[in-house]
């Protein structure tokens, strides 16, 4: 089944303010040209606690998950 | 038009800290739940709260809830009314033993009691000594508690609509509150939720300033559909700002920061605060700090190329301390403001932090309006909790991990209030009127059909700049009459927003016109309710009401120790008592004093 992008999109939306504004970019810059697989991989990434995320996102904990690791560095470019 | 409709004994409209703990009450007592809620529950905001749950347990220190109500009244400015005060303190203790046995993971004294830490405005013995009374999970309170409260109820069936957009209030013509309307983001479908209670806990509406501590969510839903359906809004002039946070982005850097030696600069590198407060300079309290800020940025000492923002300069501490002590910060900097404070300083503004006033309601959580001369009436069906809710217990200033208390008592007593009215056959399915839907139909229509109208960006921007500019941490009494005007402008250009997306499915632009539909009414609330407040109080600060003799710290007892009452229905202004009489005569009222620290 292929993800609705409208769906991935509004996920994006996050508990933290640190989050919404590293996500606002990643939309900016690189939401429309994602490949399915690469949508895919954000929609999974998408279910962790925003935390967890954060932390991997400000590289305070490494990812460890092979899958989010593309879309991890594409959230970390400023 | 034909719309779907859903019948549940009650729905709750949003699901942090708030709506989890009053659907927890609904659902145990066996009555049928349904929570909407636009992101996934423990995607709240309540996540980002930090600092604890206020309850004097005294495992650590001695303490006591008379202690606690002083502080909290004190805190307040007087403003605070003393019958919910009383409510919420004495209730601390019962909620936060409750979410012990949930599974929250407090952290731990040695011998096995919840550890209790110091907070600021919190003291002992009525303000001589600090006093360990915030109950903490690491520095994920916020967030441990959603998730325990989240799993209770999934324990207990409560029923969730994840994913779906509150739109408005349905009311009868007697005022009763019925259900709300609401749009399922996934089909774009919008249906009619038909209850005997409808419960607000949508939070805070922190997005309405351009620089904000709020995540995204945080749009005033609850606060704009109460004032489409004709319910005023209560002490909206009061936002709570904290000095620090990062210049266009709003992140926060903690009062740690200053704690460690950090110091703020002005455009010729001055160290402005020794002027301003000669002891504790830089770790003066948060408003003398965030005036003396804006004091430099309005008499064009600010810094950047539109000179708008101070800087706070560690870059003298040693590299191994600021990647020893503040490591948090150091990321928040190099990924917000592109600096990493090791080389240079951090730029800073006043940053809108959480929201005092909102749905005005009594200490049982049941919305209360002004009616036949009582301004105090319930409004048949409706209730609210915590940030959206005015109960109120924060006045005109809100005391650091009061609010996570402040969710768990008004969640649960709104919850609880339901139960009794249900119970007592007080609220029955009254029949919805035939327009039930119209006014929200009419909403999405016009979207779908404007033409040549105003972009959503830009106009929230604007409100943003507006609100920043005119309402701020520092009120002046020119800027807030003109940013009357301006907000109206404004309003009236949110009237004919325009989306190209016209897609019926995960529109998120759609999504965001409606929230803008909310956020705009926040803000008239919000502009003119401080334009209209001639004295300072709490977090109101306006230079034309100074620190004298006959109204220290510039606050006006005779003519303002009163709430305001805003209506959307032409900007209309009304007011009512504050409530200086405790609930019980377990306590005598806390006195009117001078609030100094």
């Amino acid at each position: 089944m292929t993800l609705n992008r409208g769906r991935v999109r509004w996920q994006c939306r996050r508990a933290l303010l640190e989050l919404d504004l590293v996500f606002t970019r990643f939309l900016e810059r690189h939401f429309d040209r994602l490949t399915d697989d690469q949508l895919a991989d954000l929609e999974d990434l998408l279910r962790c606690d925003d935390y967890d995320l954060w932390a991997m996102v400000n590289g305070s904990k490494a990812c460890e998950t092979e899958r989010w690791k593309q879309v991890i560095d594409l959230l970390r470019e400023r | 038009m034909n719309v779907a409709k859903r019948t549940f004994d009650a729905v709750i409209v949003g699901a942090g800290g708030a709506g989890l703990r009053a659907a927890l009450q609904l659902s145990e007592a066996g009555l049928k739940t349904a929570v909407l809620t636009k992101v996934f529950p423990t995607r709240s905001h309540t996540v980002a709260a930090q600092g604890g749950v206020a309850a004097s347990l005294g495992n650590t220190t001695e303490d006591n809830w008379h202690w606690h109500m002083y502080d909290t009244v004190k805190g307040s400015d007087w403003l605070g009314d003393q019958d919910s005060i009383e409510f919420m303190v004495k209730k601390a203790n019962e909620v936060v033993v409750e979410l012990e046995h949930y599974g929250m993971p407090f952290d731990r004294t040695d011998n096995g009691k919840i550890y209790q830490r110091p907070f600021g405005g919190h003291s002992m013995n009525y303000g001589q000594a600090p006093v360990m009374r915030s109950c903490a999970a690491a520095d994920r309170t916020g967030h441990a508690m959603l998730h325990a409260l989240y799993q209770r109820n999934v324990r207990a069936n409560t029923q969730f609509f994840v994913e779906w957009n509150a739109l408005d209030l349905i009311r009868n013509s007697a005022g009763d509150v019925l259900g709300v309307t609401a749009i399922e983001m996934e089909t774009g479908e919008v249906s009619i939720f038909h209850a005997k209670a409808t419960i607000f806990a949508t939070g805070g509406a922190g997005r309405i300033f351009y620089s904000s501590t709020n995540a995204f969510i945080n749009t005033g839903d609850g606060l704009g559909m109460a004032a489409r359906a004709g319910i005023p809004l209560e002490d909206m002039e009061f936002w709570q700002f904290h000095p620090t946070g990062v210049a266009g982005a709003g992140v926060l850097i903690t009062e740690g920061v200053r704690g460690e030696g950090g110091i703020l600069r002005n455009s010729s590198g001055e160290r402005f605060m020794e002027r301003y407060a000669p002891n504790l300079k830089d770790l003066a309290s948060r408003d003398v700090v965030s005036r003396s800020m804006v004091t430099e940025i309005n008499e064009g000492r600010g810094c950047g190329a539109d000179k708008d923002h101070v800087l706070l300069d560690i870059t003298h501490l040693s590299p191994e301390t600021i990647m020893k002590r503040l490591p948090g910060i150091r990321e928040i900097s190099i990924q917000f403001a592109g600096v990493d404070p090791i080389k240079a300083p951090i730029p800073v503004v006043p940053t809108a932090h959480y929201q005092m006033g909102g749905i005005p309601t009594n200490y049982k959580g049941q919305v209360i309006a002004p009616k036949d001369g009582n301004p105090n009436t319930p409004v048949v069906g409706f209730y609210a909790a915590g940030e959206c809710a005015c109960a109120s217990v924060h006045g005109a200033n809100r005391l650091g991990t009061n609010s996570l208390l402040d969710l768990l008592v008004f969640g649960k007593s709104a919850g609880e209030s339901v139960v009794e009215d249900f119970k007592s056959g007080n609220l029955t399915l009254k029949p919805l009127p035939d327009d039930a839907a119209d006014a929200s139909l009419a909403r999405i229509a016009r979207l779908e059909s404007q033409k040549s109208g105003t972009d959503v960006h830009e106009v929230r921007l604007t409100m943003q700049r507006t609100m920043q500019k005119h309402a701020g941490v520092f009120r002046f009494k020119d800027l807030l009459s003109e940013g009357v005007t301006r907000i109206l402008e404004v309003a009236e250009q949110s009237l004919h927003t325009e989306i190209a997306d016209k897609s019926k499915v995960w529109n998120t632009a759609r999504t965001e016109a409606l929230e803008l539909d909310n956020l705009i009414e926040v803000a008239k609330a919000t502009m003119v309710s401080a334009e209209a407040r001639k004295e300072s109080r709490g977090a109101h600060v306006r230079d034309d009401a100074p620190d004298t003799a006959e109204h220290p710290n510039g606050r006006d007892d005779q003519n303002w120790l009163k709430h305001t009452l805003w209506y959307r229905d032409g900007n209309r202004l009304d007011y009512k008592p504050v409530n200086l009489k405790p609930l019980s005569d377990d306590v005598e009222p806390i006195a009117l004093a001078k609030r100094t620290y």
